[in-house]
């Protein structure tokens, strides 16, 4: 081997060069999942729906002269027009008005809905997978005893003894709606409190609140709001299929359900009647769902880049 | 030596008691940690070495024994204040630098997790200028604070994975595998930065690995786990040079020597347990071969052992 002489090397070392620096600028998680879900086309289309509609829905009623409940027995089943945009049903009533008096109350039954699945499902889930032992299995046990119960004579049965109104419709949908978040908690939960972080935070001290509301939740937080974007369109059309079934709300309160329960007998003469509610309920659950997909590319890791 | 600081006293910890699939993983585990010292625990994977770390914390309950923390039993108490003085006394450095830390929290709530939980920062501007202090102690900038844990590399992560255990000001530290995830040449910074540590704030270490060399540099002491029981324990030098406990033997033989020729020489012993031939009615235990140099043994082999040494 060639020797080279030792005078022909210099210690350049390393003064004046941070190794520490990080260049890179900071990032948070949901920053890089905002950017990433701003990507998707479909998704973001699915947003400037939801946000068309909520603005109709805010608006909406307030637009045209009359009044949802108001009836009109000299223009009964008229077709859309300049006067009527969307036509008016068989009492008179404007249906542009009350398509959207519809979809206030639509979409405050999903959001409720999942909401109440959130609180319930959460806490449910999460205490249940953190304890794990006979506290889980008692839990979860219970959950699938609900779960066993069928929907609809759960539904009936409360619109019998509690008539019938918005508040039974939300409890009807509630009652096992909270359990697959509860599940989808659980196994997160399960999965993540024999992490190194969760330890540490044991070590330290840390009571099961802190546990929960630091470390637990805030890393399910993606998949809790993938459920919750998903449970939304499922509430919606819940509704309307009770209504649909005349379970639903009473008249004069419109639903989207509920129209389209009286539009249908009207299918051949008046189809606007059917038209206008079936096409945003179709919308709106339309909208959720992209979103809720979009939701769930953007959360994944893998697509990390 | 210096004062005892922990006795551990027939510690055991069975998995699934009560079912066929029953695990012993700490089996009748007992030794002192002396104040200002650090004790090596090896052993293959699987053993123990971990459980045993994670018992003493209190992370398991324990399914019998002892752990006695500068005369006070750590696992009898069950009033809150007290467990949180003791959790503030006692702290861990985990094995995966990946997974001990929260992805979605910054780095500064990451070292102040014990500050928060313990009430030691009156002000924020006070908690923010203990994280830095941390941060300096570790050899990290102030402008980490703000950063999540996915931006740093490996070493990074497990220096602040020992901030965070500084924080509450510990005597005591249990550092679980501190090494074994990163490369080589990070492997020095974090185990020097420990020793430094060490000297200036005269903490005494526990330090779990399966890496005989660099448990050969840190440690005062070393025990060697076999199988859920200590099989021996003595000063690191007296180990390496005089190993009794044919399981360390076979240990010893492992090593790799970064010596090519010598390394052509070297032969693996490998460890049967069947050699020791115990009969059912003979008392094995923790015997002292040797002041401090303790071999798990029957009378038998203790006489053995004690004739080995002599020569």
């Amino acid at each position: 081997m060639q020797q080279i002489s030792k005078d022909k090397f210099q210690i350049v070392g390393n003064e004046g060069i941070n190794s520490e620096k990080i260049e890179k600028p900071s990032l948070s998680f949901w920053k890089d999942v905002s950017i990433r879900f701003r990507k998707n086309k479909l998704a973001m289309f699915g947003i400037v729906l939801l946000v068309l509609l909520v603005f109709f829905a805010i608006f909406g009623p307030y637009m045209t002269e009359y009044d949802y409940a108001k009836n009109d027995l000299m223009n009964t089943n008229k077709a859309p027009s300049s006067e009527h945009w969307f036509g008016t049903d068989d009492l008179g009533r404007d249906v542009f008005t009350r398509t959207w008096e519809g979809a206030r109350i639509s979409l405050a039954i999903g959001v409720l809905a999942a909401l109440i699945d959130f609180t319930i499902g959460v806490l449910w889930g999460g205490i249940s997978g953190f304890k794990g032992g006979r506290v889980d299995e008692f839990m979860m046990r219970t959950a699938d005893i609900l779960y066993g119960v069928p929907y609809l004579l759960l539904v009936i049965l409360l619109m019998v003894v509690l008539g019938q109104s918005l508040g039974t419709m939300i409890l009807a949908m509630t009652i096992t709606g909270w359990i697959n978040m509860s599940r989808i908690v659980r196994g997160q939960v399960l999965s993540l409190k024999n992490q190194e972080y969760v330890l540490a935070s044991r070590t330290l001290g840390a009571g099961l609140t802190r546990i929960m509301g630091k470390h637990l939740i805030p890393n399910t937080m993606g998949p809790i709001l993938v459920t919750m974007t998903l449970t939304v369109p499922a509430a919606i059309f819940t509704e309307a299929f009770l209504s649909f079934l005349g379970l639903g709300l009473t008249p004069p309160l419109a639903s989207w359900g509920t129209m389209a329960s009286d539009g249908l007998p009207a299918l051949k003469y008046y189809p606007w009647r059917l038209f206008f509610p079936a096409t945003f309920i179709a919308l709106t659950i339309f909208a959720f769902n992209v979103i809720g997909d979009g939701l769930r590319d953007a959360l994944d890791p893998r697509l990390r880049k | 030596m210096a004062e005892k600081l922990l006795e551990i006293k027939n510690l055991k910890q069975h998995f699934n008691v009560g079912k066929p699939n029953l695990v012993k993983a700490v089996d009748g585990v007992t030794f002192d940690i002396y104040k200002g010292e650090t004790l090596g625990l090896v052993g293959e994977s699987g053993c123990g070495k971990s459980t045993t770390g994670r018992t003493i914390i209190r992370l398991y309950d324990a399914t019998d024994g002892q752990v006695l923390f500068n005369g006070e039993d750590v696992h009898g108490k069950k009033n809150v204040s007290e467990l949180k003085k003791f959790n503030r006394k006692m702290q861990m450095i985990f094995q995966d630098p990946y997974a001990s830390l929260n992805p979605r929290m910054t780095v500064a709530d990451i070292i102040a997790e014990g500050i928060d939980i313990h009430g030691l920062a009156k002000t924020k501007q006070e908690r923010m200028e203990q994280v830095y202090d941390l941060l300096k102690t570790v050899g990290l900038n102030k402008e980490h604070a703000n950063r999540y844990p996915h931006e740093f590399s490996g070493g990074q992560r497990q220096r602040i994975g020992i901030a965070r255990a500084l924080a509450v000001q510990p005597e005591f530290i249990i550092a679980d595998e501190p090494i074994s995830a990163l490369d080589v040449s990070i492997q020095a910074q974090v185990v020097n930065l420990l020793k430094k540590l060490q000297n200036e704030k005269g903490l005494t270490y526990l330090f779990i690995a399966h890496d005989l060399s660099m448990v050969k540099y840190i440690s005062d002491r070393i025990g060697v786990m076999y199988f859920g029981k200590l099989v021996e324990l003595a000063p690191a030098d007296t180990l390496y040079k005089n190993p009794l406990h044919p399981y360390t033997q076979s240990l010893l033989s492992a090593i790799p020597l970064p010596d090519p020729e010598s390394e052509r020489t070297r032969k693996r012993v490998s460890y049967d347990p069947s050699v020791h031939n115990y009969e059912d009615n003979e008392k094995v235990e923790m015997r002292e071969v040797a002041p401090g140099h303790f071999v798990y043994c029957s009378e038998k082999e203790f006489k053995q052992y004690k004739n080995a040494y002599i020569k």
